[in-house]
């Protein structure tokens, strides 16, 4: 069932009665080419174009819970590229080339805003980093402009420039960076997955790994066995958990990010602001309610919920850029669960199980990622060798020493 | 989340930093690269108990194990670092 | 037409308020709130609904509020989406109506509701999509002025917050009855106690319900009881303040709403306080919701809870109509029947949907018709004109009221009890929600429990508390309970909405309909997570506390499961909205991070020094004098004096940390990645640190004052990172090593004397003793010095600048007479202060390294530091830094830069192309770390970091800054661009 305009007005002259199901609830069958573990965002995505591009179509995707539940529901909603490292850049902006296209592609609107994301700095380190960054985008391809003091005010005279902490000094915005309705983005992979074959299976949760002669035959699930030839994982957040029962270990620890909105008001912020001094960033949903984020928590949890320092070191970074939001009401908060990887950046290769493929450790940073994930992780499962752009994103790029590190922290997961 | 530190008595945790997992030990000078790697790079990252070392940034300035359960984040137990009590 | 009665009510009559609403002027009374005051006045459409723009009224008398939103207050005091029912009325009070145009009772977009069959859930994920680039420009700029509620200002808040921390035995949460009780026998008992409760009178439903307790009425109980609490020691009373939120082990966080009942918080008054409270034991006595009925236009003003209709009434004396239905399927709800009675209201009909309730509720209906049957619409336009009844029999009756008072039952408000992820357990025997798993420490008391009655109420408050502190170790001392009547509370819920042609509601604001859920799970969003993100149900800014439920029984019906089986959403912390200002209290504007000084701030400060933010420090960027208008000339005249006279700069910045401990060698040795073996006392080295993954982390000076005394520097950003890890090897990795260190960063003032004439300088201000000539004092040397006043300091032959330098460093609190005597004393050698800029144009001349190189990112071979890296030892950091990829001449190394043209201004962040290549990034060859204007050459410098640069001195490449568009020629060199033997510095 197509979606459009018309669809809309003559369904609704029949009372709405004539919508179908967007993805049949699918049970398991006894054996797939082809299995995806997670139905987020990004295993949804490796399903679709797995399908599309590859032309698989005996593929099923297992979800624990409800499709969409863990961390395509729980982010705020940023897409960008804007990216420092060579091994980065690339593959982030095949993602948002992707994005861009994404909803003609799969005839749902997941409303692909691209507002312009900024990323503001407040001293000369800071803008030189920026300066960096910007020419490496440019040099790739990707859009990027340096803004001064005057220019930021400009577009966004309610920033606090004349009693700040630490003075706002520029930007560096990507005019294509913008904001995605995140929950629409699992719904809509789901919906264009389940038109090319794809079997969604939800409240299926994988509970062990088939492995004869070092090589994946299947998995064990809640609702029985399951035989493959090749699977994928794809449930960030809880990567080390589902691997250990392969045997495997990984570089990489569970830590919770929260994210937060406030009550609904009439627009206010154009696009994404990042604020250089303090952990905070935001943007207004079309509904009206402001999204924002910080930093993570800080420490290794699977709790799925947040701390109240974290809360308020969030909200004085936002009092300290935009003061005007002090008699805004945050409305909600929630705590998703993060893969966060030694050197803050995914890993999308094979593993030592022969076909067993990881898609994992997307740190806070994985849903702008989704469309790319799911591209790279598709041409990896399919095709048995990495997509270029995802090259770099190898588990054994530690013990080569070849970490794509853009924060600069090191091997501790919580700093990045 | 409130710390019982040794030292210092409970307090909230936003006095401490987190460091991470505390079960890996620093391999010997004569140990392997993968060794090595794996101190540095690896985690068992466990759902459920956890030991993990803590600073007490803005207390005592311990080092602490703490024993925590990362579904609940229940802490069983909070001893020095070091060894001693 | 005054809807306020003659007599009654908690209000104070003798104090009249004035306030508007939209522009109109309305009276009212002390203790009324706006809700209250506006139906007192005859008030009915107060605001529009989010999506359809309908009118709409007040349902509740509470924080569950969904439509009567208005902004209160103007300028940047302005509050959108205020819930008038909490909205203490003042003297002067300013409401606006919002969401609408360009009025309340004509706005456009009610066209909207015309359109509702194309606008139903996730109408909009399946249209505006093409063409494409129309979304950005032309649906979603529409979308976005629609949506949203009221608007904020644009202004900074002008009102100040603050917080607190408060730690008790026992939190009891909410001051009706079973609050009430078990705040009582904590505090009979001698406990730490607070009670908190979200209004502003203590008393919950007896402030509300005509409810006798004892001999007299519940009211003046909850007065005595008040009064005893707040004489007791111990007790701390926080009225006006909900708590928000339950944390891990037992930590809580309220809001105080200390002045939002006045127009503005008086001089060095905070609007509102945070409260973090840690709590060995809480109870959560917060009551429970009413549950509104669902059936065809439900949301017309004039449709209201029962139990608001009766607070209307009881507490703020208002009768909210004059011909009156009762809608309920429960007992309960009678009592409202009577409170309309007694304030003068026609009974219009009962009606019930419970046959077996027909005997029962004669007695209560009297002579007013009881329809046993189901509304199955309301009628009317802007306001409520009738209701349409459906009786048992089928027929259908046509009832003119302009007042349905509803009731569905209660829901226990356990929202804290499953903040920590818990979730509650339906009870299909009680129909409702109770929670399973409570967080450690927390216990449930009264209706938040399932206990409806305020006989229950009390018993269970009293055996609560008893309970929570025996735990404790606190013997309770016994509380008798007042006698409390009977109360009618049978119930069976009605969770099925008959069929209508008007649109049935069960998220009010979000115009969330049976409709759409029935749409929603026809998409197969059927599940309660996937319809509440589909439809937004339970997303408006009452989080749900009226719509939960009956979303859920509909997805029940639609899915023909139980309610339990449907599930429930998961509560999350706030409880109601929390502004922003509240969470993050005084940290804004100058005050949103601490500002550390430098002991020479104030002299530096004198001399006309323009500040930078240095991390948390404020430092001097340079010392502009008259003439100066742009930064350039003071930094070159700053650097050319220290090149040909003497200099003074405050480095007191740097982290300090001093070593002592037999073992103190040894631990540095393992801590630098270079030897210390040699390193003989009275001498210093500069040595770098690597993280164990083999990157640099830090690199500083360590100077050996004794056998076994140490004193090292940081950088100024890694100071305390440096100092944790320092830590972490000590009691972590060799707690065997015997050695103590501390951070002295504070302890010592530090300034660099550099320049030719600065050992002339020193000499003047040491004590005459003090042997500083090259050969008792030469280059690296470090030992402590008297100072000619007899003040003991340190003095060490340290160099960034290159030229001959000290870095001389005395107690922090000698550091202001310090610098300005050694001012006073170099006046004739020419001495100038200078600043962080000149300081960077001078390390950058010798080819230092500084933060923009060591990025966390960079290895010590690239920096051109591999040298350093001692074969002879373990250290952190040693095994992997190793590995082939931190030597990898394919990747970059340090290197100089300057314009072939030797005029052009280089630029930090422009990249390495070769000169014929075109400008893409698979030729790009590394970029530019650090630039400076070097006076000393006459030409702009830079340091950058080059592929295989270390072989590339001499060759000509492309600096490109695509941003700015500028392009340079340039030519690599030695990153060491002033006296690279070190001549000047040994001198």
């Amino acid at each position: 069932m197509r979606y459009s305009a018309f669809r809309l007005f003559t369904e609704a002259l029949r009372g709405n009665r004539g919508w179908q199901p967007a993805w049949r609830d699918a049970a398991p069958r006894p054996a797939y080419e082809a299995v995806i573990v997670g139905g987020g965002g990004h295993g949804l995505a490796t399903a679709y174009y797995l399908a599309k591009v590859h032309g698989l179509r005996d593929i099923a995707v297992l979800e624990k819970g409800w499709i969409g539940g863990g961390n395509i529901g729980r982010n705020t909603t940023i897409i960008r590229s804007n990216y420092l490292l060579p091994g980065n850049t690339p593959f982030y902006e095949w993602s948002l080339k992707l994005w861009e296209g994404l909803e003609q592609e799969i005839n749902y609107n997941a409303m692909v805003s691209q507002r312009g994301v900024l990323n503001l700095h407040h001293n000369d380190a800071q803008r030189d980093a920026n300066v960096r960054r910007g020419n490496a985008m440019r040099l790739q391809g990707v859009d990027a402009e340096l803004l001064d003091a005057q220019d930021v005010r400009r577009m966004l005279p309610f920033l606090d420039f004349d009693n700040a902490r630490f003075p706002i000094r520029g930007g560096l915005l990507q005019p294509r960076g913008g904001t995605v309705r995140h929950d629409a983005v699992a719904w809509g992979y789901a919906r264009a997955a389940d038109r090319l074959g794809v079997d969604i299976i939800q409240n299926c949760e994988v509970t062990g790994f088939r492995i004869q002669g070092g090589a994946v035959t299947g998995v064990e699930t809640t609702r029985g066995p399951i035989a493959a030839r090749k699977v994928g994982l794809a449930c960030a957040g809880h990567s080390s958990r589902v691997a250990a029962l392969a045997g495997l270990k990984l570089p990489i620890e569970s830590h919770v990010l929260q994210a937060f909105v406030t009550e609904g008001l009439k627009p206010l912020i154009p696009g994404v602001i990042t604020f250089g001094a303090g952990h905070f960033y935001i943007s207004q949903s079309d509904k009206g309610g402001l999204v924002f984020g910080g930093d993570i928590d800080g420490y290794n949890s699977y709790a799925q919920r947040g701390n109240l320092a974290t809360v308020e070191d969030v909200c004085e970074g936002g009092m300290a850029l935009m003061p005007m939001i002090g008699r805004a009401r945050l409305l909600r908060s929630w705590g998703g669960v993060m893969d966060m990887s030694m050197d803050g950046s995914p890993i999308i290769d094979h593993t030592p199980v022969e076909g067993l493929y990881l898609n994992a450790g997307w740190c806070y940073g994985g849903f702008k990622a989704t469309p790319g994930s799911g591209w790279c992780f598709a041409h990896l499962l399919a095709r048995d060798e990495p997509h270029p752009v995802a090259a770099a994103y190898r588990l054994d790029r530690f013990a080569a020493g070849r970490v794509i590190d853009e924060k600069g922290q090191g091997p501790h997961p919580n700093r990045h | 989340m409130r710390i019982h530190c040794p030292h210092c008595g409970p307090r909230g945790h936003d006095e401490f930093v987190h460091h991470g997992d505390a079960v890996p030990q620093r391999p010997q000078t004569d140990a392997t690269d993968a060794a090595f790697h794996d101190y540095v790079y690896l985690r068992d990252n466990p759902a459920g108990l956890y030991r993990e070392l803590w600073f007490h940034a803005a207390g005592c300035h311990s080092w602490l194990i703490v024993e925590r359960d990362t579904r609940t984040h229940e802490i069983r137990s909070v001893t020095f670092a070091r060894g001693d009590a | 037409m005054s809807a306020r009665l003659p007599s009654g009510g908690l209000i104070d009559r003798t104090r009249r308020l004035r306030f508007s609403f939209d522009g109109r002027r309305h009276e009212g009374f002390a203790g009324d709130t706006l809700a209250a005051a506006l139906l007192a006045d005859g008030v009915r459409l107060v605001g529009r609904s989010f999506k359809y723009h309908r009118p709409r009224g007040v349902l509740t008398a509470g924080p569950e509020e969904p439509n009567a939103l208005v902004e209160l207050r103007s300028g940047a005091r302005r509050e959108p989406n205020t819930r008038a029912t909490v909205v203490e009325l003042y003297d002067g009070l300013e409401a606006q109506s919002q969401n609408r145009w360009p009025s309340l009772r004509f706005d456009l977009l009610a066209l909207n509701g015309l359109f509702s069959p194309l606008l139903g859930a996730g109408f909009y994920y399946k249209t505006f999509m093409w063409p494409a680039a129309f979304w950005e420009k032309v649906y979603e700029p529409l979308i976005r002025r629609a949506a949203g509620l009221g608007s904020l200002s644009t202004a900074p808040d002008p009102d100040h917050y603050e917080k607190a921390t408060a730690f008790c035995d026992l939190l009891v949460v909410g001051s009706g009855p079973a609050g009430l009780m078990a705040a009582l026998v904590a505090a009979r008992s001698g406990a730490r106690v607070i009670l908190a409760e979200q209004d502003c009178l203590f008393g919950g439903r007896c402030l509300s319900e005509r409810i006798v307790l004892g001999d007299g009425s519940a009211h003046r109980w909850v007065q005595s009881v008040v009064a005893e609490l707040a004489a007791t020691p111990g007790v701390r009373l926080l009225p006006r303040t909900t708590v928000v939120g339950t944390y891990d082990h037992g930590a809580y966080t309220a809001v105080e709403r200390v002045n939002d009942h006045v127009a503005a918080p008086p001089p060095f008054e905070p609007r509102q306080r945070l409260w973090r409270i840690v709590a060995k034991r809480a109870v959560l006595a917060a009551g429970a919701l009413e549950r509104p009925l669902v059936f065809g236009d439900n949301d017309l003003p004039g449709v209201m809870l029962a139990s608001a209709v009766s607070t209307y009434i009881n507490r703020y004396a208002v009768r909210p109509g004059e011909r009156a239905v009762l809608y309920a399927d429960n007992d309960h709800a009678w009592a409202t029947v009577a409170d309309l009675r007694a304030a003068g209201a026609e009974i219009v009909a009962i009606v019930d949907p419970r046959p077996d309730a027909r005997a029962r509720a004669a007695v209560v209906a009297r002579d007013a018709p009881l329809l046993t049957g189901v509304v199955r619409r309301a009628l009317g336009g802007r306001t409520l004109q009738g209701v349409e009844v459906v009786g048992a029999d089928g027929h259908v009756h046509r009832l003119d009221c302009d007042l349905l008072a509803m009731s569905g039952g209660w829901a226990p408000t356990l929202h804290l009890t499953s903040h920590l992820g818990a979730k509650p357990r339906w009870d299909a025997e009680r129909s409702m929600f109770l929670p399973e798993q409570l967080p450690p420490g927390l216990l449930v008391a009264g209706a938040a429990g399932g206990e409806l009655t305020t006989a229950a109420a009390l018993s269970t408050g009293i055996r609560i508390a008893e309970g929570s502190l025996q735990s404790l170790g606190i013997a309770p001392r016994g509380v008798t309970p007042p006698v409390a009547g009977e109360e009618a509370d049978a119930w069976t819920p009605l969770w099925r909405a008959p069929s209508s042609r008007g649109k049935r509601f069960i998220d009010f604001q979000n115009d969330v309909t049976t409709d759409d859920l029935e749409l929603a799970h026809r998409e197969g969003f059927g599940a309660s997570e996937h319809a509440k993100r589909y439809t937004t149900l339970g997303m408006a800014t009452d989080q749900g506390k009226t719509s939960a439920l009956n979303g859920l029984a509909t997805l029940a019906a639609l899915t023909g499961k139980s309610i339990g089986e449907v599930g429930t959403t998961t509560y999350r912390p706030p409880y109601t909205p929390v502004a922003i200002g509240a969470l993050a209290g005084h940290h804004r504007g100058p005050d949103f991070r601490p500002t550390r000084l430098t002991p020479s701030h104030e002299w530096a400060r004198e001399q006309g020094a323009v500040f930078i933010e240095s991390g948390a420090w404020l430092r001097a960027q340079y010392f502009p004098r008259a003439g100066e208008t742009d930064w350039l000339p003071p930094v070159i005249r700053e650097v050319q004096a220290v090149r040909s006279a003497v200099g003074l700069c405050d480095v007191s910045t740097l982290g300090k940390i001093e070593l002592k401990g037999p073992d103190a060698l040894r631990f540095i040795e393992r801590l630098y990645a270079n030897g210390w073996q040699t390193l003989a006392v009275g001498r210093a080295r500069y040595g770098v640190m690597l993280r164990e993954d083999g990157r640099v982390m830090d690199d500083g000076t360590v100077a050996r004052l004794g056998e076994q005394h140490w004193f090292m520097t940081t950088t100024t950003a890694n100071a305390v990172a440096v100092y944790q890890h320092m830590q972490h090897c000590h009691q972590v990795l060799w707690p065997e090593l015997d050695v103590q260190f501390t951070s002295v960063t504070e302890q010592w003032a530090q300034f660099a004397v550099a320049g030719p004439r600065s050992r002339e300088l020193l000499r003047r201000i040491l004590a005459s003793g003090e042997d500083i000539s090259n050969d008792a004092f030469p280059y690296m040397a470090a030992r402590a010095v008297t100072l000619a006043d007899g003040l003991r300091g340190r003095l060490f032959r340290l160099s960034f600048s290159g030229e001959l330098a000290y870095e001389i460093a005395v107690p922090a609190r000698h550091g202001d007479a310090i610098i300005r005597r050694l001012a006073a004393a170099g006046e004739d050698l020419g001495v100038v202060p200078y600043g962080l800029e000149a300081l960077g144009v001078m390390r950058i001349e010798k080819g230092h390294v500084a933060g923009n190189e060591l990025t966390g990112r960079t290895s010590a071979q690239q920096l051109g530091l591999g040298r350093m890296l001692s074969t002879q030892k373990d250290y952190i950091g040693a095994r992997l830094a190793r590995l082939p990829a931190l030597d990898d001449p394919a990747d970059t190394q340090l290197v100089g830069v300057r314009p072939v043209d030797g005029k052009t201004r280089l630029v930090s962040g422009a990249h390495f192309l070769p000169l014929a290549a075109p400008t893409t990034f698979e030729h790009e060859q590394g970029y530019m770390t650090s630039v400076a204007y070097s006076p000393s050459l006459g030409h702009w410098i830079a340091l950058g970091l080059l592929k295989n640069g270390r072989q590339r001195h001499g060759e000509r490449l492309r600096a490109v800054d695509l941003l700015r568009s500028q392009e340079t020629e340039v030519e690599i060199c030695d990153p060491v661009f002033i006296d690279p033997q070190g001549a000047r510095l040994r001198g």
